[in-house]
This record gives structure tokens, sequence and C-alpha cells, in this order.
């Protein structure tokens, strides 16, 4: 077998067994791996409108072909499953060094279903795999738990886990791996931790092989030299992280700020950014496996009363502690980014459910008695508190747990909650980037920066530079966007390295791994056919056109300053194209012509 | 030459290393580890050495490691009978068994343009000619006091 193992692990938590299963080679060829496989398995095995805490949902870890390999930065994986934030598919991919040791023990990916009875962790070893109990490690934070499991498995394996947030069902707790890389949105860890999966370990001994090596080889040394070459993924990410886009969303007047109340500009943002981030708290950069770009950041707070040691920020974190929060103390921001990592939440959902409880108790609608405490934009302290007390769910940080957008609605105020089907938005203000507002309401897990990046034409140019500010072919660039990411997510490839390599590179990688001989488009037909996919879950779990939306705030009060002053996100004019574009009807549905098309049903 | 303090942790080195010698990914088979230290954040290559006065080539019994005219320690797989001594007595833990394949694992320097160095992607590894002088880490050293005695200037 090439590229893939072939090879699925079962493993059904409510009696214990563990079943080793064929890959389902069709599947492999029309939805490739990772994100596309692993909601391809979902969809035939798991009704859509299945509670996904509850033991008939499943969850699924899934690598893609290119994983383990030498393509380009080729270290993910996906996690799929029923999002407990949203209702959506959840499907969220990571780093590090987990993936390609799954696929080193011999298999694509483990589908979990049912629920223990008490706490158990997975342990895989090449082809011995045991459920061990994890009873003594339940209430352990991510870095406490995979020290101890390593100790007891073996120290060269890789692990995955959940923290304290993930056991006490935070609607957006992580599945963290190597102890600070997350599969991060969505609250996929709540559903790990409802099934009282604790953490899986893997080692492995095989070889992951390629069709033809020569060709691969040759290919893979072309996409690194581009990766080399292209000042985003050569300069810009290894010496100032994804933290640099603070300051160049700042500039563009695109940066929210105060719960996005007060537009895009925040007048502290140079404080919180990459640059300063570098120069003042740096240890040094880390890349996850097979990876010549490097971003990640080893990041120490030497003294004060943050004083703290991890990893990240990365910008969109930084931006929801920052900005967002009007925090301006990047120590502060940094600490409650490691608070995230260690009990495994989201910082995008957090910082954000913090900055709309700010907006709340602001306004009066929050009282200092609910929440325990005063609580205004800027407060460098609440940041951290409430960071740590929602993932213990303690006190108030019991109601944060639940989003902002459940939060928001208790008060009966859901529309200051800044989220697209009930997950919260990231650091790009769509009246400033009208494309990114399209991305936003048509994404197929709500609120999300990383399905249709259009922040890359738009704001850096890349591969050419749109007008931000107007929504002209947003929607034709969103659909390759959202395509290609697809392709991206599911080869098991990182998407940062989309700034330098394109389609050709992909599809070359990809044929000569595989052996294929298709055409580019073809390739990218297959990512079309996973974001339908998503797409008929998505309707069959109850969503329709009416979700395709954005808070009220950016479609009725315009940008108060900076370049995109007086813009709301011209929302309806560009989703009635992007449906079209889509081959979708008038309400959002894929026709039949669509869906026959792609193959899909 | 390995320089930890470069090294980003991210494998590329063991990845391409089990390439060129098994047209396969596996770390496994790779004759370079990068071993990881998260609180000190740091991460070491480590790969042989290449000895002057090599363990392994000493206990061998059946002469099986030699160290040609370039200086690089290599292994006749021909002669060699598995025995791993070689395995157990270098100092550096640097000889490795593989279990899939049942041989012995040792960096070649791949006949001299050593894949590991030319695919670091942050210069954590260079393959350089030892030379008495050592120039470049000197500099990197002079480098330093320059910086710090231009900190007491200003």
């Amino acid at each position: 077998m090439f590229g893939w193992t072939g090879n699925i692990l079962r493993v059904d938590l409510s009696n214990g067994t563990v079943k080793k299963e064929p890959l389902n080679l069709q599947d492999a060829k029309m939805y490739l791996g990772a994100r596309g496989v692993a909601t391809k398995i979902y969809m035939n095995e798991v009704d859509p409108n299945v509670d996904p805490l509850s033991a008939e949902n499943k969850l699924i870890f899934m690598t893609g072909p290119l994983t383990g390999t030498f393509a380009a930065s080729s270290g993910r994986y996906e996690v799929v499953t029923k999002a407990p934030l949203t209702g959506t598919i959840g499907a969220s991919n990571s780093g590090g060094h987990f993936g390609p040791e799954l696929k080193f023990a011999g298999f694509d990916g483990i589908i979990f279903e049912g629920k223990s009875e008490i706490p158990v962790y997975l342990y895989i070893n090449d082809d011995k795999v045991e459920l061990k109990s994890a009873e003594h490690l339940w209430g352990n934070n991510v870095f406490e738990t995979t020290d101890e499991v390593l100790k007891e498995t073996s120290m060269d394996a890789r692990v995955a886990c959940i923290g304290p947030a993930g056991e006490k069902g935070v609607l957006f707790a992580t599945v963290m791996n190597d102890k600070h890389r997350a599969a991060g949105r969505s609250g996929l860890g709540a559903v790990m931790g409802s099934k009282k999966l604790k953490a899986i370990a893997v080692t492995g001994s095989n070889s992951v092989k390629v069709a033809k090596p020569k060709e691969f080889l040759e290919s893979c040394i072309d996409a690194r030299n581009k990766l080399k070459a292209h000042p985003v993924t050569s300069t810009g990410l290894p010496t100032y992280g994804t933290q640099i886009l603070i300051n160049i969303l700042n500039e563009s007047g695109a940066l929210p700020t105060r719960n996005w109340r007060d537009g895009g500009y925040f007048e502290h943002a140079e404080e919180t950014s990459g640059e300063t981030l570098t120069e003042k708290y740096l240890v040094r950069n880390k890349g996850c496996f097979g990876c010549s770009i490097g971003c990640g950041r080893v990041t120490r707070i030497p003294e004060g009363k943050f004083k703290s040691f991890g990893e990240g920020p990365e910008y969109e974190s930084g931006w929801s502690y920052g900005a967002n929060c009007g925090v301006r103390d990047l120590a502060a921001i940094s600490k409650a980014n490691f608070i995230c990592n260690e009990l495994g939440v989201d910082p995008i959902t957090m910082g954000c459910t913090i900055a709309c409880a700010m907006e709340l108790s602001e306004r009066g609608i929050l009282s200092k008695d609910e929440i325990g405490r005063t609580l205004k934009f800027g407060d460098a302290e609440a940041i951290v508190e409430l960071t740590e007390m929602t993932g213990k769910r303690e006190g108030f940080g019991d109601k944060l747990a639940q989003g902002s957008y459940r939060l928001a609605a208790s008060f009966g105020y859901p529309e200051l909650s800044m989220s697209v089907k009930r997950q919260e938005m990231p650091a790009y203000d769509g009246r400033g980037v009208q494309g990114m507002g399209l991305a936003y309401a048509t994404s197929n897990r709500g609120g999300c920066h990383v399905r249709g990046y259009l922040t890359s034409p738009e704001i850096l140019g890349v591969p050419q530079k749109l007008d931000p500010l107007v929504t002209t072919d947003k929607a034709q660039w969103l659909k390759i966007f959202q395509d290609l990411t697809a392709v991206v997510d599911s080869a098991g490839v990182c998407l940062f390295t989309t700034f330098a390599l394109g389609l050709p590179e992909y599809s070359a990688m990809l044929r000569s791994a595989l052996g294929w001989d298709i055409p580019d488009e073809e390739i990218l037909k297959i990512g079309e056919r996973i974001w339908n996919l998503e797409r008929l879950f998505n309707i069959d779990a109850g969503f329709s056109k009416a979700d395709d939306t954005l808070p009220p705030r950016l479609l009725e009060e315009p940008m108060p300053s900076g370049p995109a002053k007086g813009k709301v996100v011209e929302l309806q004019e560009m989703l009635i194209e992007y449906y079209q574009v889509r081959g979708w009807d008038e309400n959002g549905i894929p026709t039949d012509e669509k869906i026959e098309e792609l193959s899909l049903r | 030459m390995i320089s930890p303090d470069k090294c980003i942790g991210c494998r590329t080195c063991e990845v391409i290393c089990s390439f060129s010698k098994i047209e396969a990914f596996n770390p496994k088979n790779s004759r370079v580890s990068v071993i990881a230290y998260d609180e000190a954040a740091i991460s070491v290559p480590i790969m042989c050495m290449q000895c002057e006065e090599p363990s392994c080539m000493i206990v061998c019994p059946v002469s099986a490691i030699v160290k040609n005219k370039d200086g690089t320690v290599l292994i006749d797989e021909n002669k060699c009978i598995g025995c791993k001594l070689c395995v157990s007595a270098c100092p550096l833990g640097n000889i490795t068994f593989n279990t899939g394949e049942r041989k012995v694992v040792k960096c070649d320097l791949c006949g001299g343009d050593p894949y590991c160095a030319k695919f670091c992607p942050s210069e954590a590894i260079r393959f350089t000619e030892a030379s008495p002088k050592n120039i470049n880490r000197k500099m990197l050293i002079a480098e330093k006091f320059k910086e710090l005695f231009g900190e007491v200037e200003e």
C-alpha cells in the first residue's frame, strides 16, 4: 500500500474491544484521507441528529496519505465528530508528531464508538493495541497526563489527550497532542471526555511507502524550495510566528476590537504583536513533524505576576485575549494561552467568550455578583483567572464553558455573541475584509478562518492582491480556497504551506505518492466533493440558509473608522453569488446535478 | 557540525535519512534521531560522529566495520553477522539495531553529501570538514562577545 497504510482501528469503548479493519479504498480514492475520509466514514455510520455527547456518537482520528512522509509540513491529522459547540460537522486538525506516529504504527486512523464506564486510555504499539485504565489520570492536566502516559507506555510514544475541560464537557474543549498542539475548535475534546477516553499513546516501527519514490522526492524538494523562497513561509512565519498578523490587520483596520464593538483598530496592538513577542519573550522556534517553516513559538514570561512558560500565543489567540478583550499586556495574553493548552481549551472561543462577558458586564446585563468579580474590557487579570475557572468549570467559569452564544442568549442578548452557527469568529473583521465575511457565513463548522482563508489574497496579496473592501469575485475565490483547503487538510499537510504552494504542487506530491494518474482538476474536485459532503451533513443535522449569516453587528453597524469606515459586510449579494458558483439552489442546497457530478450519495 | 540551539525539532532529518536508505519513511530506521527536551526548550539531533578511534570498529569480531580514507566509519553488510556488539560498544548510542529489517543501522554520511544536512530547514545540522581552526565556531562565539561588549558600550 502506498501513501495510506490500509488499516483502520475500531475501538468499542462500551465493551472494550479493539478491531483492525481494512481502509475502504473506494472512500480513500474519492475523499483522500484525514478530513475527507473521516467525514465519509462518520456519515456512513452516524445519524446526523445524534446528541454529540451521547454514546451513539463516534469520534474519528484520521491521518492523510501524505502524513508522515517527506511532503511539505506533513505532520497533520484530523479529528472528526459532530461538534458539541455548533451541532455541525466538527473537524479540527493538528500538527506535532502524533499523526505521523499513528501511521508508523501501521494505521491510517482510529474510530472510537460507545462510551467507557471508567476512564481509559488507548496504547498502540504497532499491532499490539490495548485499553488501559486511566482512573488515576482523570483530573490531570494535559502536561501531567502526557508525562504519566509516556512513563507508563514508552518514552518514544506520542500522546494525544484531553485536559480537565474535556472531562467536564466544556463545549470548546480541545484534543491536545504532543502537549502543545491542538485539534482546537468546536469542542471535540468534550466528545472524547464524554466517552471517558483520556488519552491515546502511539509508537510505531513501520514504514510509510510511496508509489514512485524518485518522483515523490522531486516533488517534495520542489515544494520545499518554494516554501524557502516565499517571504511568508521563509521569513514572516519563522521570524515572528502567526502573531505577525496583529500589526498587519490593525493597519488594515480589520483587527476586531473589544468584542468587535470598537471597530478594526486597537490602539495598543503593537504591544501585543508578534514583533513584541519575539523581542521580549520568544525562547525559540519550534517546528511540527517534517516542517520547514517552524512557526511554533516557545515562549517564556520570565518574571512578574504572569510568570510562565509554554507555547504560543498564535495570532488568533493573541487577538482573542488581546484586542478583542482590550488587553494590552502580552504577558497576561501568553499566560492565558498557556492555561488553555494545559487545561485543553480552545483559546479563540475562550477569549471571545470572555470578551462577550465583558460587554455584557459593561452594559450592566451581567452583574458583579453573577461573575464574582468586576469585569471590564482591558482587565489583564480577568482573562487569566476566567480561563482557569472555565477549564475547571468553577464558579462563573461554568457559564463561560458554554461559549459566548449560549451565555449571551441566556441573558436575552444572543446578538452580542460574535459567532456563526454558535462558534466564535476569529480575528478578521468582515467589514474590512469582505471575503472573510462570506467565509465565516458559509464555513461548514461555523465561525472559522481556516476553511477558506481569503485574508491571504485580500490582505497579504497571496497569490494575488484583491481589494478587501469590495465583493467582486469573492464568491468564486472562496469556492476555490474552500475546495483546495479540503484537499490540503485531507492530504495530511499543513494549511500554512498554501502561502507558497498551489494545486499543481499538492497534486504532484499526491500523484507520485499514490501512483495516481489524474489531472490537477480532478484532485481539486475531491476538495469540492468533501465540501459538499460536509454541507449535506449540516443540512441533515437541521441547518439551513438562515444559518449562513453573521452577527447583526457586522451586517448593520458600519465600521466606525479606518480604511473600511462606513462599511458593513455585503453578505446577501455575495451569498447569492456563492450559492450559484457552488451549483446549489437558492436555499443553499446542493442540486441533484451537483450531487451526481460529484458522485455523492 | 550540530547546533542544537538552531534545531526546531521537526525531524525532517529522520524522515529523509530513512528515505535515502530504504526508499520509505520510517524514523525507527533513521541514522539520526532528534531528542527533544521540552522544559529546557532545546532539541538535539544525534548521529554517528565518525570517531577517530571508533569503539564499534575495535569491538567488531568479524572486522565488518572499517574507517575509509575520508574518515567515514562504515559497516560492510556482507560481513556483518548481526551480533550487535557495536551497538553496545558505541559510547554515544549512535548505532542501533532495526528489529524490522534485522540489520545494524549506522550513519555512512550518504557517501559524502548527507541528506540530513542538505534538508535541515534551520541549519542545525551542517556538513563541514573538521578543521583545526574551526573558524566558523570561533566567529560565532566572537559574535556573542561583540554583542555583549556592544551593549556595555551603549
